[in-house]
């Protein structure tokens, strides 16, 4: 028995010889009042058992991905003169937010078998397997999608941002938007050599809501009634106040 | 300085949302408009989700329009008896409305027949105030010339005849109905109190007069979308209570500077400007149905099921 662990414990880093080593400038983002996006510093080393190896160059790739949803992209068509939607489709899940760093040209640091594998690109980290049936382009609602996105600066392709130090010390930084919606964001380190992934890691940036706004956010959901006249409540004695200040000023 | 707001899931700065909340609710106490079909666009531009927009300026309006109705109720402006027959059939309507709205946006067509009904309704209302108040003047600046004024209609032949001694009518209760109701079904599906559909009804259908009309079509406007944001807030969790207090403080003193504005201006005067205002918004978004969009694609998180 002991004697298996040992060879196991020699075995494993030789069966792969280079791992990542991991850190995060911080692994939670509080959403406060005055929340205005946020930079989450990436940073990392390449700890290896043996001598780098010759040949071809050591990359780096960092994905960044906001909880996924379900939503419809609708296209807008001239009918009698008027613009209005007519055709929609689904997209399964789409990331609200996708960011993928690297340290070279996304295309020559990931083939496109391990892209398709470990769905490191933005259009491989969207699923549409949704009902395409009666769509004449479904390719040009996927690519609406990823252009809407990239625009509001939710999808960010950042190529070439990623500093390698030696070979073995990595860091980039991302820029989180101000529109950042809860949950977790899976965050992903890929280290490949000639295209292929030598190694992977992967870890999680917990988003949440804290003091007022989370009470806010919590009272909406679970006891909308009481959220609803609070409310109102609120609007009514505003009203009210204001008028009574005003009165009381003029006197 | 920018602030997080926690249904919404933006971040905004604070003061444009106070200037918008301002601006609004001067309207709202000069006009007696609610003032909705100004904020709710007006959020859409500063990227608020329009879900959220809608339900949230239903919230804003109540407090806009409490604030001015006080100034009103003071000044005795507000015909009680008719805002409670406007607003029963106003409830209902708004109910229908909201119907009609969420299988409008099933059908993902939302959008499109929000707009239709902004400009049909504000292109037909503004005319013809526009072109109303503009005789008035006239008439106004050639003295001698007494306005004759239609006082015989439709809601004087109608059984179910009521007094309403403010508005010195006897009229049938069935037109005030039937008026709310409509309004009440058009604020809910376009995300308003109604008041610039009401206001002319009232001066032009009911033949009220016009410092009564204000007042009494804000005491109606208070139920309505307070009806409208608790539908909002049950259903479909989209009021924005920290956008709400921003664009309320912000709009109760635009209210109490316009109502006062409003004791000095003539009623022709504010007819005239209440309509060049209502063309404009009504000319914007007729033209962005028509031009060629910048984006033809659009994403609907919120349209499934």
């Amino acid at each position: 028995m002991i004697r298996l662990l040992l060879a196991l414990l020699l075995l494993a880093p030789a069966a792969r010889a280079e791992t990542v080593v991991l850190g995060l400038s911080q692994n939670e983002v509080a959403i406060t009042a005055t929340f205005d996006g946020s930079e989450i510093l990436i940073f990392g080393a390449v700890r290896r058992e043996s001598p780098v190896p010759d040949g071809a160059a050591l990359e780096v790739v960092i994905t960044v991905a906001g909880p996924s949803e379900r939503l419809v992209v609708r296209r807008k068509d001239r009918v009698a003169g008027i613009w209005m939607n007519t055709e929609g489709m689904v997209i399964d899940a789409a990331p609200s937010f996708y960011a993928v760093a690297t340290t070279g040209p996304l295309r020559e640091v990931v083939t496109w078998t391990e892209d398709l594998r470990h769905s490191i690109s933005i259009p491989r980290a969207i699923r549409a397997v949704g009902d395409i049936e009666g769509i004449s382009d479904p390719r040009s609602f996927r690519e609406a999608l990823i252009r809407i996105r990239a625009a509001a600066g939710d999808y960010q392709v950042l190529e070439e941002t990623i500093d390698l130090e030696e070979d073995t010390l990595f860091s980039t930084s991302i820029s989180l938007p101000a529109n950042l919606t809860e949950g977790n964001y899976a965050t992903r380190i890929f280290l490949t050599r000639e295209g292929e992934v030598v190694d992977s890691y992967e870890a999680v940036i917990a988003v949440q809501k804290v003091g007022l706004e989370r009470w806010l956010h919590a009272l909406s959901q679970e006891q909308p009634f009481v959220y609803g006249l609070l409310s109102l409540v609120i609007a009514i004695s505003a009203g009210w106040g204001a008028s009574a200040a005003f009165r009381a000023l003029q006197s | 300085m920018q602030i997080y707001l926690p249904i919404a899931e933006v971040s905004v700065n604070a003061f444009l949302l106070l200037g918008i909340g301002g601006i609004v609710g001067i309207l709202s106490g000069l006009f007696g408009v609610g003032g909705g079909f100004l904020i709710t666009p007006m959020l859409f531009f500063v990227g608020i989700p329009p879900a959220v927009a809608v339900a949230t300026s239903a919230n804003q309006i109540v407090a806009a329009s409490v604030s001015a109705v006080l100034a009103h109720f003071r000044r005795r402006t507000v015909d009680l008896k008719m805002g409670t027959v406007l607003l029963a059939g106003g409830l209902v309507g708004s109910a229908l409305g909201v119907l009609l709205f969420n299988y409008l946006r099933g059908l993902g067509q939302i959008d499109l027949f929000v707009s239709l009904c902004y400009v049909i309704f504000l292109g037909i209302v503004g005319g013809l105030m526009f072109m109303e108040s503009l005789s008035a003047l006239r008439r106004a600046s050639r003295p001698g010339t007494v306005p004759r004024r239609r006082r015989h209609g439709l809601a004087h032949s109608l059984p179910l005849k009521v007094r309403f001694r403010v508005s010195g009518l006897y009229i049938s209760v069935i037109p005030p109905i039937l008026i709310g109701l409509s309004v009440g079904v058009l604020s809910a599906i376009m995300g308003v109190g109604g008041g610039f559909i009401m206001v002319p009804a009232m001066i032009y259908l009911l033949h009220m007069p016009t410092k009564v009309v204000v007042g009494t079509s804000l005491f109606q406007i208070i139920f309505v979308t307070a009806f409208t944001t608790l539908l909002h807030a049950t259903t479909n969790h989209t009021v924005d209570m920290a956008l709400a207090v921003i664009l309320i403080l912000g709009g109760v003193v635009g209210a109490q500077l316009g109502s006062r504005i409003g004791a000095r201006m003539r009623a022709e005067q504010l007819r005239i400007l209440l309509a060049g205002l209502v063309l404009a918004v009504c000319f914007k978004l007729g033209l962005d149905l028509v031009l060629t969009p910048r984006e033809v694609y659009s994403l609907d998180p919120e349209g499934i099921g």
